[in-house]
């Protein structure tokens, strides 16, 4: 029996290898630029970001400010993708799921992982950029990469958990982009959350909020990440990670009656 | 250990006519009308959109059979065969399987349009239960089974639909599985590939595999099992040898044949025997006799009676007329009734045919009354050929040796 475990693990395995580059092959199928669209998502916040401090301040930017910039989109448009991409994975695999039998938590995870190898190449041509822009990285730049586990954890509680309510209510996938639309005015991706004054605390209730500072923080600002907005949000994704796993598996059973 | 591979237990499965709420939208209202509902103590009518799709089934497999199961459209098979997958599960009852799983449901599930012919067999063979390794060992195989050697690296949006199903039925022919579940999936590619399939079924067999195999093809049945279920609204109707099974199930069909009534003509009844009785199940060489009756409603001029015969690939094997055999229907009265036998001569290949009775319109060239439901019946040759006519050949020479002293060797 637990030979009969590790054959599925590493089944599951294969399976999920199988699926992200199926995933990862067929976004850039039959597009001119094929993987470039990879870099192209987080080039556009980048832009975005630097035209609205431009407007706003009205004054030069310094440099250190566009490297978090930087430092903070790449997240964050890893953390849009992989939920919008997570959410209709289930549906969008729809004959695979009525018709064969296996752990259906692999079509999230593979989007989720095809995203993920997006966000490696950006990463690469973000660390080249910033180090073009000569920008220096201190010391606790390690830390900004730890941070960027509670980030995979909070995604995929989500994306679990979304793409099988979307199979019941398929109103789902408006609401997750209604919520993507807005959510870049509420976390602090194109600005700082100092900047709010008083009402920070308010922003830092969203777990991708502290995340997203922390990582500016160790990367860019060579201190160390608040320890207490950190630790709650790296609790709050956990757990977000545990719920949506509890409730994708309490669902699974249902998937193929109801696609 | 025991040696029951697949153990299926008192299962009942509650399915839901009707739709359900897929939009918030839909739901909100269907809510508060339950609520409704619940308050006005109506409870029933949603019950009596439910309805049992299996109705305890039971029956036990021994490690190395092969059951086919058979059915009517709609009878549950599919539905029984997602049981034993676990792509779905029970409403009650307990489902045991013992061994390595493979599941052929639907040829090429999983083949994504955009990517090639070789992406697509490593994604569908891990999708169908292979590990990495073994695709890569048996690529080539795969490849030469499905004959697309020349289109491999062509995506499989621009492969024609049996070219489509052909790789699909290959790499899911080539899965190694202590427990193979097949639905309906010998069907696909042309003659010659089916014939191929088929045999590679048998070989699944013969090496030892627990074998569940779904189909309306009666031929690649009684070929591949000797045990057969048959299932009829949910329920288990019969379990037992294919031969005898099989004519249970062509019994059913034969309760369902007549025209609806308010047709200008009206077929009131149509019935295959042998010279020894009613039957449906026919030696080659055999006689065939079909009876029919039929009733004029409202007055018809030039038309013809019909007998067609289709086989299993759904070509016709036979068309008789009663003009062609000498009977003129010039001009047909009002509550005139035609009755006639015919005596045929079953010279036919092994195989499931359909034989129905028409009434034709020559002039306009359409038929004014078919049977609904035509009747099955099935021909056994020997030797089992293949093909559409039956040549009834005997092996008179055969020889083999050297070019000196070549032996005959006929087998008596």
């Amino acid at each position: 029996m637990r030979f009969e475990r590790v054959r599925k693990l590493y089944k599951f395995r294969e399976l999920l290898f199988m699926l992200t580059i199926r995933d990862f092959k067929l976004r850039y199928k039959q597009s001119v630029m094929g993987v470039l669209w990879a870099l192209l998502m987080p080039i556009a916040v980048v832009a975005a970001g630097m035209i609205i401090r431009l407007v706003a301040q009205s004054a030069e930017i310094k440099g250190f400010e566009i490297s978090s910039i930087i430092v903070k989109s790449l997240p964050w448009a890893f953390f849009i993708s992989a939920l919008r991409f997570s959410t209709n994975s289930l549906l969008g695999n729809s004959n695979l799921v009525a018709k064969v039998a296996f752990p259906k938590e692999v079509f999230p995870l593979a989007a989720i992982a095809a995203c993920l190898t997006d966000f490696a190449i950006s990463l690469i041509a973000g660390t080249v950029a910033l180090l073009l822009l000569g920008h220096h990285f201190p010391a606790t730049t390690p830390i900004a990469f730890a941070l960027l586990l509670p980030i995979i954890a909070l995604v995929t509680g989500a994306g679990l958990l979304l793409s099988s309510l979307n199979l019941f209510f398929r109103d789902v996938k408006f609401i997750v982009e209604v919520i993507l639309m807005f959510a870049i005015f509420f976390t602090p991706v194109l600005y700082n959350v100092e900047m709010v004054g008083k009402w920070a605390p308010l922003l830092l209730i969203n777990p991708m909020a502290p995340l997203l500072e922390g990582i500016r923080d160790t990367a860019v600002l060579g201190q160390m990440p608040d320890p207490l907005w950190t630790s709650y949000a790296c609790i709050m994704s956990f757990g977000i990670l545990i719920v949506g796993y509890k409730a994708f598996k309490n669902l699974e059973n249902m998937f193929a009656e109801r696609i | 250990m025991t040696t029951q591979t697949i153990r299926v237990e008192h299962v009942f499965k509650k399915f839901r006519r009707g739709e359900y709420h897929d939009s918030l939208r839909d739901l909100l209202p269907a809510l508060s009308a339950k609520l409704f509902r619940r308050m006005a103590g109506r409870q029933r009518e949603l019950k009596q959109q439910e309805f049992w799709a299996l109705d305890d089934v039971s029956f036990k497999l021994e490690r190395g059979e092969a059951v086919a199961i058979i059915g009517h459209n709609g009878a549950g098979k599919s539905t029984l065969l997602k049981h034993l997958t676990g792509v779905l599960t029970p409403t009650r009852g307990n489902i045991v399987m013992n061994g390595r799983v493979s599941a052929l449901i639907e040829v090429g599930a999983g083949f994504h349009p955009l990517l090639t012919g070789r992406e697509n067999v490593f994604l569908n063979g891990v999708i169908l239960g292979m590990t990495l390794p073994e695709i890569r060992r048996k690529f080539d195989e795969i490849v030469a089974f499905s004959g697309l050697e020349d289109f491999i690296d062509t995506p499989v949006r621009r492969y024609s639909s049996g070219m489509f199903a052909r790789l699909g039925f290959s790499v899911a022919a080539h899965l190694d599985p202590e427990i193979l579940l097949i639905d309906e999936v010998l069907s696909v590619g042309d003659f010659m590939f089916q014939a191929k399939g088929v045999e590679k079924m048998k070989s699944i067999v013969a090496g030892g595999a627990t074998v569940v195999f779904v189909s309306h093809n009666l031929q690649s049945v009684l070929e591949l099992c000797p045990r057969c279920l048959l299932m009829d609204h949910g329920h288990l109707l019969a379990d037992g040898p294919t031969s005898e099974v099989t004519r249970s199930y062509l019994e059913i069909g034969r309760r369902q044949h007549c025209t609806e009534t308010g047709q200008p003509a009206e077929i009131s009844s149509c019935t295959l025997r042998n010279a020894d009785g009613p039957s449906s199940v026919f030696q080659a060489g055999e006689e065939i006799f079909v009876d029919a009756k039929l009733k004029i409603t409202q007055p018809l001029r030039g038309v013809d009676v019909l007998v067609r015969i289709i086989d299993g690939s759904r070509y016709e094997a036979s068309n008789l007329s009663l003009e062609r055999m000498g009977i003129s229907l010039e001009t047909l009265q009002a509550g005139e009734q035609l009755e006639f036998s015919l005596r045929m001569l079953a010279h036919l290949v092994s195989g499931s045919y359909q034989l129905s009775v028409a009434v034709r319109d020559v002039a306009r060239g359409r038929d004014i009354v078919a049977m609904q439901q035509p009747l099955a019946f099935f021909v056994k040759a020997r030797p089992g050929d293949r093909g559409v006519a039956n040549l009834y050949p005997t092996l008179i020479d055969y020889k083999r040796g050297d070019a000196t002293a070549a032996q005959s060797m006929v087998p008596k």
